[in-house]
């Protein structure tokens, strides 16, 4: 059927079964949004394409089908790559189509033209420049497989005036051939039953979960698999929902601010079992102390991560669903009973927990706590970045995956409320909460326009210290207190800016007030902003300092 | 220690950039690059020379991979191998030394390409080390400019690193 570029991306999309597109128009996308007009998808207008891409990006975490964003050429398009980098960071399936000039201006510095192809290189898993109408449905298709299948990440189609008006015939291909693309899915059968073996022999065994538990659907194979060899699980913060946190087994996150116990048991493992998790320094602390005296199993979808940072002992290269079924098949029934006491011991010297307020006081931790209870433990939560993430990540326990969102690669400030707004529209009718610092929510703030807009009744928790509370905690343990920028106390008065914007707006600065405030906003239909007015100087402990080991822990009542 | 690496690549827009750029974001160390056409369209050839441990090398080798127009890639290091650059050196000569530059030329089994009143244009071809070892003993006579290829290498014998079946082999995955 003939039909013009524009066209065709429309019919492409339909193909691919994508009925949700995030965006913000522009000059260079004119007929891609004239095509739109009519069809049968529901567009999202963000405020900026900043707040679209990590929209679609969240929308993408929470449904686990790929998020599609659309922008114009130049400065549209500049403004995607940290939603790109982002995406990329936590393997998150995007495809974005950008504007382009028409191709015989490409070159000139035209109006609003950037070379994105060339600026996105290093944050996508793939880009194309489309110069031939004729090859947009195939490229469609590619975009769309290489996103989803492997390890996932963002694709980026950058599409000139000239081939959206241009016409061509439209074939959706059935099928896609990239000879340069063979993910291997079935991990080594050899290999698994040497993690078998290891696994049989293993006396301190601990199962160090990542993001790719999360993505492979893994979940419950995850939770077989511990439950049969009875091993702990510890998770990354990517990997938070892949095991129920409030299993018997579960000791929470591990790395940088994850609990005492986890680390002190990776520390002390004799055998570590690595899932779908890319050893981040974030997690390994200072790799000349880590884990010296466990055996690794390490299992990931992509290659290039075993053996990147620390050297494995069992590689196992394939989809962690595949590979876990496998596993499980030859794991035999095991008790630790040794190990979980000891670990039991770990836990009453150093629960994850926080010193009392003074009176009058709210703590950032206990407006968690708070959320997690009136909500019972099944909110879909997004971040933004910064401590109010790590005390999430701590305090909110989760029993299911895909409903923890946050940036845990890039860190990115400005991710949690349009990410929130993804979710919300992934999962319509779940209970939403963006918790975030009144640093980070003022660096994609515009978005509560579109949360009203579209009305998405997400409930914003701003934890908020008047700081740049992450940073300020850095400048004061190893700087000297000396607090330099990071003084936030100019910042709007929140309840009249989610006014302003058409939602409603809270204000919290009692503890007992915290839970009824909660009740509130969640009895409201729609956005809510709560702004819980928190210690100032509150800081995340446990935490592993910067070059020191997983088990060189400060603790908060040490410090 | 240094390794030459064959990467089959498809040919397309940017490739070169993107392997190059590979490089440079991950602080791999590239020694030197040659890329050409190769007997099937559509496919190009790296040849890259990088200075890697065996850590870094695997690295390397994984990342490239990960690349999707990345096809192949063969570390010819570890098998004979022929290998070789192509440099093109215009040094100074009079009526009084050609038939010296000349006999150099001659001993190093190079060829002189251009002869013009003051200089001449020495075409060389080899290893490394030959290629040096030339440069130096000219050097004397006035070197004007130097231009050399990166290395280019093939298996020796009738095996060969083309693109086929073994691309299927599990390690070109992402």
């Amino acid at each position: 059927m003939k039909m013009t570029g524009a066209e065709m991306v429309v019919a492409a999309l339909k193909e691919e079964q994508v009925n949700v597109i995030f965006g913000y128009p522009g000059g260079k996308v004119l007929s891609l949004y004239d095509a739109f007009y009519e069809a049968d998808i529901q567009h999202y207008l963000a405020r900026h394409e900043q707040g679209a891409i990590h929209a679609a990006d969240g929308y993408a975490r929470v449904t686990g089908q790929p998020g599609v964003v659309f922008t114009t050429s130049g400065p549209g398009a500049t403004n995607l790559v940290t939603g790109l980098a982002n995406a990329y960071m936590d393997s998150v399936p995007l495809v974005v189509f950008t504007g382009q000039v028409a191709t015989t201006l490409i070159g000139t510095d035209a109006f609003q033209e950037a070379d994105i192809f060339g600026i996105t290189l290093p944050v996508t898993k793939h880009n194309y420049l489309v110069t031939d109408v004729n090859e947009l449905p195939r490229i469609i298709k590619e975009a769309f497989y290489l996103a989803k299948t492997g390890r996932p990440g963002p694709i980026l189609i950058d599409l000139p005036t000239d081939v959206q008006v241009a016409t061509g015939e439209f074939t959706y291909p059935q099928a896609v051939n990239i000879p340069g693309y063979n993910p291997t899915l079935d991990g080594h059968p050899g290999q698994i039953s040497r993690a078998a073996q290891a696994m049989a022999q293993a006396k301190k065994p601990i199962i160090y979960a990542g993001g790719g538990v999360v993505i492979s659907g893994a979940d419950e194979l995850l939770l077989a698999l511990a439950e049969k060899a009875e091993i702990p699980v510890t998770t990354t913060l990517t990997g938070i929902g892949g095991f129920p946190g409030t299993h018997r087994l579960s000791l929470g996150m591990l790395g940088m601010h994850g609990t005492y116990y986890a680390n002190m048991a990776v520390h002390e493992a004799d055998l570590i079992i690595a899932v779908g998790a890319r050893f981040d320094d974030r997690v390994t602390g200072k790799l000349s102390h880590f884990a010296r005296t466990a055996k690794i199993i390490h299992i990931d979808i992509d290659p290039a991560e075993i053996g990147k940072n620390v050297s494995v002992h069992v590689p196992i290269v394939g989809d962690v669903t595949r590979v876990l079924t496998t596993l499980l098949g030859k794991v035999k029934p095991q008790t630790h009973e040794a190990w979980l006491a000891q670990i039991a011991e770990w836990r009453k010297q150093a629960p994850l927990t926080y010193l009392q307020p003074e009176e009058g006081e709210i703590l950032p931790q206990y407006v968690i706590q708070s959320i997690y209870q009136v909500t019972n433990g099944e909110a879909l939560i997004a971040t933004e970045v910064g401590q109010h993430q790590m005390w999430a990540a701590q305090y909110y326990l989760f029993k299911k995956p895909r409903a923890f969102v946050t940036s845990g690669g890039l860190g990115t400030m400005g991710y949690g409320l349009p990410a929130s707004l993804g979710l919300q529209i992934g999962a319509p009718g779940q209970t939403v909460f963006c918790i975030a610092g009144d640093g980070s929510l003022q660096m994609n703030l515009q978005e509560l326009a579109t949360a009203v807009a579209y009305n998405l009744p997400v409930k914003i928790a701003i934890i908020n210290n008047q700081y740049l509370g992450m940073v300020r905690q850095w400048q004061e343990m190893f700087y000297g207190r000396r607090y330099s920028s990071v003084n936030l106390q100019q910042s709007p008065d929140f309840v009249k800016l989610a006014e302003a914007f058409g939602a409603v707006g809270l204000r919290v600065q009692k503890p007992q007030e915290v839970i009824p405030a909660i009740k509130k906003a969640l009895a409201i239909p729609g956005p809510v902003v709560i702004d819980f007015h928190v210690r100032a100087e509150e800081n995340v402990f446990p935490m592993v300092p910067p070059n020191s080991g997983i088990s060189e822990m400060v603790r908060g009542h040490e410090a | 220690m240094k390794h030459v690496l064959a990467v089959l690549v498809e040919d397309k827009p940017g490739v070169l950039v993107r392997v190059a750029g590979l490089f440079a974001r991950r602080s791999f160390n590239i020694e030197s690059l040659a890329v050409g056409r190769t007997q099937d369209p559509g496919i190009s050839r790296m040849t890259i020379e990088v200075e890697a441990d065996e850590r870094t090398l695997e690295q390397v080798e994984k990342q490239l991979h990960k690349l999707i127009n990345v096809l192949k890639i063969s570390n010819l290091t570890l098998e004979p191998s022929v290998h070789r650059e192509l440099v093109l050196i215009k040094v100074k000569a009079t009526a009084v030394n050609r038939a010296e530059i000349q006999q150099i030329v001659e001993t190093f089994r190079a060829k002189v390409v251009d002869v013009a009143l003051n200089s001449l244009i020495i075409e060389a071809t080899g290893n490394e080390e030959k290629l040096q070892a030339i440069q130096l003993l000219l050097a004397p006579y006035g070197i004007l400019e130097v231009v050399r290829t990166g290395k280019i290498a093939l298996l020796r014998g009738s095996k060969t690193t083309k693109n086929g079946e073994d691309l299927k082999n599990g390690k070109n995955v992402l």
